[in-house]
């Protein structure tokens, strides 16, 4: 049961084969059980997702079930939700409960859904191995001594190890697809506007997007049906018709036009990944691609553009945790400055710090046109770069990250080779564009490597459809670790 | 030796939404401390701003009333600093593209002291800019702590920036005058002081004639006229004395205290903040179509501006007359209303409104929209005085009565019977008698007493009981005594 697809666990709920309290409580089981050596959840709740079970079962009873009624999805911590502890991984939030449901809580919560538990993640969603959370590191379910990537490594890490059916993760330079490839799933992060931002912890707010990370491509299509549409609390949400993301899962692959640009086959991936990547590209062919080189010359700025801007506006959007209304304070103090220094510097953790001195640097005066205005020109040019490239093709093809996962406390001293483990996933975001990672193999250490798939502006479906169709024909998203 | 005196004004006017500038909280005045704090005024985690489009046409009325020019496009930049008050840690304000750009307001300016006469003058405006209030601190009974209120955070204000075009206290003065009139009279901001929503900066520096700017200091958070005229002649004489003994004008933020009538400086340009300004990620820029501004500028009201003109051009009324006529949108709704029943005696109207009117209202401590006597009313009995039913005398008396217990102007000029006699016959007859009971004085008169005419007109007056028209004994007894 583990291993059913979202379609299929729905299928059996409406069907009555199992009730969606017997699913929940399966799921809560194996969670207790393989939870502690993982690390993958920061809250689980049981009570609450069993009641959110009961009326489920109401509803399945009632003959008006959706897609995911009864399905328990995991939220990765990020995600206000209502009575739920809402920590970002973040001493900062240690005691916060939110009063209140982020978009994308609700949208599961009409749908259905069961709220599985609150994930593990990076703190504040800064980190790219999970190293950074204050309720420690989360372990890769393929080998507990590796990083399940990160920011959205506890989510990676639940859906890898069948902790939860699908979850949800959130993506500001990589942390969909970084964790997706390194936990052999699969994980989408929508063009950004597509899922509301209302209720999504801010970090790099013109970066931040929500998406959904499962076991195939398919899953994702049925999350995306449940997260993606307009919201009026988001002033960034985008106005579009509601769309079905399955409708173009089936369509033949006969003439897709996939790009490869040559910057990401240049030098700084691993052996191993581009093997398994260049195996991926010859399955596409067999599946009637036609194979483009292309270009993205700015794409190599990327890294340095994003950690301009992303700390940037972190800096500002973190002002909030300031210890007045609610979240840490330090028990003791002296005046107003000292308990906002005390309260921060005792809050935060080391990278949180780090981007915050970042980000107050580039925008202080003087400072402001030779970094961010700057890199807001380049982050155009990056996005123009696309534009150029989409007249060629129809999917852009890579790999996701430049290697498999590596081993906790490997980058830990070194927060710029731990930068570069973004390096072909942050181009993306600062386009705005969809991204994907899908398992397509193995490397040296049989750790999983994933592909990369990149989108034109609102293609979700046309995504989907191209992972669903190499998803047919091999088998790599449903190896499933083994040793738990 | 003489200074030369250089203000400008930064005013903050408080949009009239009936909820704030980024959410749906109420912007109700007076409520109990954070029960108007919702999610996003309290900055709660994962919140977002929504812009409200009624703040949006609040600017766009206020660059029309002003003939500024109105972004197509403007931004929302976060202005970053840490205070209690301010739940975000930043403010959500307009910085390098403002809403409202470049305009102008016409002021007439009264000398607040001396025998000047009142003149007219053009403040020019820099720029107006939308933004969100922080909350409020409260030093009360917290135990030493300090309690934080954020019902008002979030409540949208207008920064309505000028250039330094104002040479006296009296400008500063009227110039804020004219701005809370504009502002309420196009019903952007109820202008209420106490409350704060219309609350003045105003930057002073002197320089002598001829030279560079000197170096200004910022008086912060004026909220009375008084205070601002007060605060502007306390700075000025300090920045004058500490130059004249040698030293300088550092640059400051300094309050004014009402109390001592001493203005203090509360931070130095050292501790100036960087407020690290970044457009806001979560705003898409503010974009105004021109259909927009039409759509706005067919709701605006004749502005004060226009009034005064037409009053002037048209009604032949003095620019004093004309700019008191419309110092605020009651005023001079009541005077046209007046006006409409006397329709070719403004003067008549204007002397009636800002006369007896005002002084009564004054007595009584009313505003205008509380005047007991409706603007009808006092039409119909200007209207008889124009026709000769009434004298001047008899018309206050028919103002004491409305004002005091109200009725019909023509009921209370029957009642009291002050209809003055127009006939000339009447009025003949009695100058005829009070001439042959005083032979006399008429031999005086005709010998070169013309004083004593007063004296033959108060006879015929108390012959008449006061109701004789004035003009028409006036004439009838010249010509008779003239013989």
């Amino acid at each position: 049961m583990f291993e059913s697809s979202l379609k299929q666990m729905g299928a059996a709920l409406r069907a009555k084969k199992i009730s969606s309290v017997e699913l929940t409580q399966s799921y809560l089981d194996r969670m207790a059980q393989l939870n502690p050596q993982l690390n993958a959840f920061i809250t689980i709740n049981p009570e609450m997702s069993l009641a959110q079970a009961k009326a489920a079962d109401a509803r399945l009873a009632a003959g008006n079930a959706d897609a995911l009624t009864g399905i328990p999805i995991a939220q990765k911590d990020i995600f206000c939700a209502k009575n739920w502890l809402t920590t970002c991984g973040s001493k900062m939030l240690h005691n916060f409960v939110s009063p209140y449901d982020a978009h994308v809580i609700s949208q599961f919560n009409n749908a259905g859904a069961i709220n599985l538990g609150k994930t593990n993640m990076d703190e504040f969603a800064m980190g790219s191995s999970n190293e950074t959370s204050y309720y420690g590191p989360v372990k890769n379910p393929w080998d507990t001594e590796r990083v399940p990537g990160g920011s959205s490594g506890g989510t990676a890490a639940a859906v890898a190890a069948r902790l939860c059916a699908a979850a949800t993760g959130t993506d500001t330079g990589g942390s969909i697809r970084q964790p997706a490839a390194l936990c052999g799933i699969s994980g989408l992060k929508p063009t950004y506007g597509v899922v509301s931002r209302y209720g999504m912890i801010a970090f790099a707010s013109s970066l931040d997007q929500a998406g959904p990370m499962g076991r195939s491509a398919e899953d994702l299509a049925l999350m995306m049906n449940v997260m993606a549409g307009f919201d009026e609390r988001d002033s960034t949400s985008l106005q579009r018709n509601k769309e079905d993301y399955t409708r173009d899962l089936n369509k033949p692959l006969t003439g897709l036009r996939i790009g490869l640009p040559k910057e990401f086959f240049a030098e700084g991936m691993g052996s191993d990944v581009a093997k398994a990547i260049e195996a991926a590209i010859a399955e596409y062919k067999k599946l009637g691609a036609t194979i483009v080189d292309i270009s993205l010359p700015n794409s190599k700025l990327s890294v340095p553009v994003y950690y301009v801007l992303a700390p940037a506006e972190a800096s500002s959007n973190l002002s909030r945790f300031d210890g007045v209304r609610y979240g840490y304070r330090a028990p003791e103090y002296g005046d107003l400055a000292d308990m906002y220094e005390k309260s921060r510097a005792q809050g935060f953790g080391a990278e949180v710090q780090r981007r915050i001195m970042i980000g107050t640097y580039v925008l202080s005066h003087g400072y402001y046109d030779a970094y961010y205005i700057k890199a807001q020109r380049i982050r155009r040019l990056i996005a123009q770069d696309f534009v150029e490239a989409y007249k060629h093709c129809d999917v852009i093809m890579g790999p996701t990250s430049p290697s498999t996962a590596f081993k906790l406390g490997e980058k830990g001293d070194d927060p710029v080779q731990m930068y570069l483990s973004d390096i072909y996933t942050i181009a993306v975001n600062l386009a705005g564009l969809p991204g994907m990672s899908i398992p397509c193999g193995f490397g040296d250490n049989a750790m999983p490597v994933g592909l990369q798939i990149i989108g034109n502006y609102f293609d979700e479906a046309r995504m989907l459809n191209v992972a669903h169709q190499y998803q047919l024909a091999t088998d790599w998203h449903s190896r499933a670790p083994h040793g738990l | 030796m003489t200074w030369e005196i250089v203000i400008g004004l930064e005013v903050h006017a408080q949009l009239s939404t009936h909820s704030k500038i980024f959410c749906g909280a109420s912007t109700e005045f007076g409520a109990e401390p954070n029960t108007q704090a919702d999610a996003v005024s309290l900055a709660l985690p994962g919140v977002l701003p929504v812009l409200n489009k009624g703040a949006v046409e609040r600017a766009i009325k206020f660059g029309l009333a002003t003939g500024s020019h109105i972004a197509p496009r403007s931004v929302f930049a976060r202005k970053n600093y840490f205070y209690p008050d301010l739940p975000k840690g930043y403010q959500i304000s307009q910085f390098e593209l403002p809403v409202v750009g470049q305009g102008a307001l016409t002021i007439q300016v009264a000398p607040l002291s001396g025998n000047a006469k009142p003149y007219e003058k053009t403040v020019r405006i820099t720029r107006a800019h939308l933004e969100e209030d922080a909350g409020k601190s409260l030093h009360g009974d917290f135990h030493g702590m300090t309690g934080i209120d954020l019902n008002r955070a979030g409540t949208p204000l207008l920064e309505i920036v000028s250039e330094p075009d104002m040479c006296s206290a009296a400008e500063a003065v009227a110039y804020a005058k004219a701005l809370h009139t504009l502002v309420r009279w196009i019903g952007i901001c109820d202008g209420n002081m106490q409350e704060g929503s219309f609350r003045c900066d105003v930057n002073v520096s002197v320089r002598k004639p001829g030279e560079p700017l000197g170096t200004r200091r910022e008086i912060k958070n004026l909220n009375s006229f008084k205070f601002m005229q007060q605060a502007i002649d306390y700075e000025v004489q300090w920045q004058v004395d500490t130059i004249e003994n040698g030293g300088t004008v550092q640059q400051a933020t300094i309050l004014f205290n009402p109390d001592t009538g001493e203005t203090r400086a509360m931070r130095s340009k050292e501790d100036a903040h960087d407020y690290r300004y970044f457009p806001d990620p979560d705003l898409l820029p503010l974009e105004i179509s021109p259909e927009w501004i039409e759509q706005m500028r067919a709701t605006l009201p004749e502005l004060p501006q226009t009034k005064q003109a037409r009053y002037v051009n048209e009604l032949g009324l003095s620019a004093y007359d004309a700019s008191l006529l419309t110092a605020s949108r009651e005023m001079a709704d009541f005077f046209e209303t007046v006006l409409a029943a006397v329709p070719n005696d403004a003067k008549i109207c204007a002397n009636w409104i800002m006369g007896e009117l005002n002084a009564q209202l004054n007595r009584d401590g009313l505003d205008m929209t509380q005047c007991p006597i409706s603007a009808q009313q006092l039409g119909s009995m200007l209207a008889r005085i124009v026709d000769g039913t009434i004298s001047n005398a008899g018309a206050k008396e028919v103002f004491r009565t409305m004002w005091a217990e109200g009725g019909e102007v023509d009921a209370i000029i029957e009642a009291k019977g002050l209809k003055q006699v127009s006939d000339a016959g009447a009025i003949e007859k009695i100058v005829d008698e009070i001439m042959s009971a005083n032979t006399d004085k008429v031999t005086e008169y005709r010998g070169g007493k013309d004083k004593l005419f007063g004296f033959f007109v108060g006879q015929a007056m108390k012959a008449s009981k006061g109701q004789a028209n004035p003009a028409q004994l006036n004439e009838i007894l010249k010509a008779k005594l003239a013989g």
